[in-house]
Parts: C-alpha cells; structure tokens; sequence
C-alpha cells in the first residue's frame, strides 16, 4: 500500500555537532514527529520516496 | 483419557500453540493511544495498537476501543469504526481499509516462494448493521520478489449481529503458481511482510478475482459492499486469528501483559499517567545551553530506530527539561539508536552548560503529557 500515507506539509534537517540526524516533519493534521535517517524507519522511507519522487523537499537544519 | 488423548485435547484448546497466531493484538486489548472515537489517519494508526488504516475517499470514519463483544467467547474489548462523514460514491483510486502488517521475518514459517508455501487461516467475530459482500486481502509486499494479493469475500448476514467468519487462503487459489514460485518469497527481515486487510470500501482500480492471487488489483473485488454509504454504518470487529493450516483453532488468549510486550516493539507511549501523575523519560546533561544531551531506554527493543513525538513540546507546565531544580520548556525531541538503548536530543534555552538534567511529562489541565515512540510498518 505505497501510495496512501499521511500527507507531509515540511520536512526539515535536524542537526547535532552539524551533522544532520533526523528529520523534523509536519504532518497536514498538524502532528510533528522526529524521524530518525534510516532506512528501517517507515517515516524515514517514506520521506525520501516523496523526496526522490520529486514531490518534497527537506529543508536545511536552523 | 491417554496421554496422547490429553495433548491432543490440549493443542485443540489453543492453549498448548505459543504464538500460533502471527496477528498481534487481535482481541484489541491494547490500545496505547487512546480509546476514544478519533478520525483514522490516511496510512497510519490510532487508538487500538498494530491496527493500520487508510481512508483517502470523500467520507471519513473514527475508530475506538469498545467494550461491544460477542458474548462467551472470552473477549472483552473489540475495535469500532464509525462513519462520519458519507461518500456515495467512490472514486476509482479511492480506499477505505484497516490493516495489520505482518513482519517478513515473522512468516518465513508460510515457506511462500517454495513448492511447501502452507495454506494460512483466517479468523475473526465481525458485527455491523450494513450487511452484505466484504472483501479481506491478503497482500504480499514484494520484498526481493514481487507484490501479490489475494482478496476474499466474505458476507456479513444479520444486521447488528456477531457473525465469525473463517477464510482460507491457498498457496494456489485461483489455480496460481505466484506464490509457490521464488517471487512469492516473503522477505526474511524487520521489513512488511504481509499485510491483512478488512475492506470497507475500494475504488475499482484495486479490484481483481475473488480467491485468486495476482500482481495487480490485489485487495477486494467489484462486490465488495461501499460501507461508506451512510453516516449510520459502523462496523465491529475482534478475534483476529491468522494462522497455518486449513481450519481456524480455537483463538490463542492471551495475557494483557503479553498482548503489551508485542505490542511495545511497535509503538511505545511514555504518558504522564493521570490526574496528579509525573513521569520522567531519561535524564541527561545540559549539552550546551540550548541543547539537553540523555539517554533512554526502551521496554523492548523496538522493529526499528523510532519515530518520536510529544504532545507537550514548548510546553513548560507539562514538558520539561529540568536543571538544578529550574524547568525548561522543551522542544524538537529526537531519538537515535538501535531502537533500544538510545541517545536523546531536545531544544531547550538558558541552560547552564554541563549541568545534570532530566527530562519530565506532567498531567495538567485534564490532558496527560506524551511522548511517543513509533516503529511501526
């Protein structure tokens, strides 16, 4: 079931020591979650299918 | 009675199969989020736990933890979904489904992609008032393979009346070879396996062959009823059993406690724990003095490295990062890790670098403070 998932309003970097670690994205219900980089996480994947399908960008961590 | 006698009586109780059942949670006794009616997200969970669902028609539903079960049976909570908003019609690529998504590395026992792929059962008590033909579907994800599925119907035939309903699905239905040659692989990992659906309404582009496995449509057939239709429709269900074999066994109970632990390594709900209530979730060091550095572990290890979200962030009266006695409102939680024993990171002002910290989720104004850990499929 790929093309159904919670609508994403933002994506953005977020960053330690400046390495980026996570991804802070903003749901259309309003919920923010932290997504950690990494394949084995469904947010994650999810984020870059939309990113490599060209529909959303991550913007750079503050 | 013999020995033999004994534990043939013992295996038909279900009590002696630990884990014969590959549904988690299919008595609907854990609902970490809530239990509460709340609209079902589109591809993601609410209320009861490992129950997915995706409503992307013009109608919408909610789901909840009911008390509303078939009587004798030994359950005491099912799952109710509620239409709340009507689509009369819809559209081809429209859906409304719940699910469950099976971990890979948890069916390899299925032998699927080989010539021994075992036929698998499925079980459940379903009540609703808008009788007539429903769809479930077993969907293969197609892992180093290829995507198959596999929808079957099944007829709910008193309005408003507890009916179990029992499906078997063959290697071979529909006369097919997908699933016994090597594309019917599941994948051996923490990645989606399978995935059960109980339609609700498909638009046509998801439609194929009653009891036959293909490589497109894979989820419901043209009767399948559109439960969306009315505002009035709700639709009922618990006892979820999947298992091998040709006939459904007697449903594995299970202790709460047990249900929970299954239920952990998916999704975990740190929760202030009502009116009065404190919690902690970790404690750690003032990195810098807009940075909180800890430490966290999980009850279990989790699937994956989580997702995490917090109901009270920049929220000082009930999410807190405290120094020294000084509270400091959070913001930005962020895990990494191995989903087990992991770093916390968290946004905070004014700190004084290198002071002792722990962070604190408070019960106020009749809500309790959340954080939320999420490795679901």
């Amino acid at each position: 079931m790929m093309e159904s998932y919670k609508e994403i309003s933002s994506a953005k970097y977020y960053s330690f020591e400046g390495t980026n670690i996570a991804i802070i994205v903003t749901y259309s219900n309003g919920e923010t979650w932290s997504a950690p980089m990494s394949i084995d996480n469904t947010d994650y994947a999810e984020i870059m299918r939309q990113v490599a399908a060209g529909t959303l960008t991550i913007a750079d961590a503050d | 009675m013999s020995k033999a006698a004994q534990l043939a009586a013992l295996i038909g109780s279900g009590q002696a199969q630990g884990d014969k059942n590959l549904i988690i949670n299919g008595a609907m006794a854990v609902s970490q989020k809530g239990t509460s009616a709340v609209a079902v997200p589109n591809g993601g969970t609410s209320t009861v736990d490992r129950m997915k669902f995706y409503e992307s028609t013009g109608g919408a539903y909610t789901s909840e933890q009911s008390s509303d079960v078939p009587a004798g049976q030994g359950f005491s909570k099912s799952i109710k979904l509620a239409c709340t908003t009507a689509d009369s019609s819809i559209g081809a690529a429209e859906i409304a489904t719940m699910s469950q998504i099976i971990e890979g590395q948890n069916l390899q026992r299925l032998n699927y992609g080989t010539s021994d792929a075992k036929t698998i059962t499925l079980s459940f008590w379903v009540k609703s008032n808008k009788t007539g033909i429903y769809t479930i579907a077993i969907y293969k994800h197609a892992g180093g393979g290829t995507a198959y599925g596999c929808p079957v119907e099944y007829t709910i035939s008193s309005a408003n009346t507890w009916e179990k309903k029992t499906i078997t699905v063959t290697p071979t239905a529909g006369s097919t070879t997908l699933i016994t040659s090597s594309a019917g692989a599941i994948i051996d990992s923490n990645g989606a396996g399978i995935e059960v659906h109980w339609g609700l309404a498909w638009g046509s582009n998801f439609n194929s062959t009653n009891n036959t496995w293909s490589a497109s449509g894979f989820y419901s057939t043209s009767n399948q009823v559109n439960w969306l239709d009315s505002t009035s429709n709700n639709f009922y269900i618990t006892g979820i059993q999947l298992e091998i074999g040709d006939v459904a066994t007697p449903f594995e109970h299970e202790s709460y406690a047990k249900t929970l632990q299954k239920c952990l390594r998916y999704f975990f709900r740190a929760t202030s724990g009502g009116d009065g209530q404190f919690a902690t979730f970790g404690s750690g060091v003032a990195y810098a003095s807009t940075s909180y550095l800890g430490e966290y572990t999980t009850p279990v290890p989790m699937r994956a490295q989580p997702s995490i979200a917090s109901n009270v962030t920049s929220n000082v009266s009930q999410g807190q990062v405290v120094l020294g006695g000084v509270a400091k409102a959070f913001s930005s939680p962020v895990v990494t890790g191995n989903g087990h024993v992991m770093r916390v990171n968290m946004t905070m002002s004014g700190a004084t670098q290198g002071q002792g910290a722990y962070i604190q989720i408070m019960y106020a104004s009749s809500t309790d403070a959340n954080i939320d850990l999420s490795a679901e499929l």
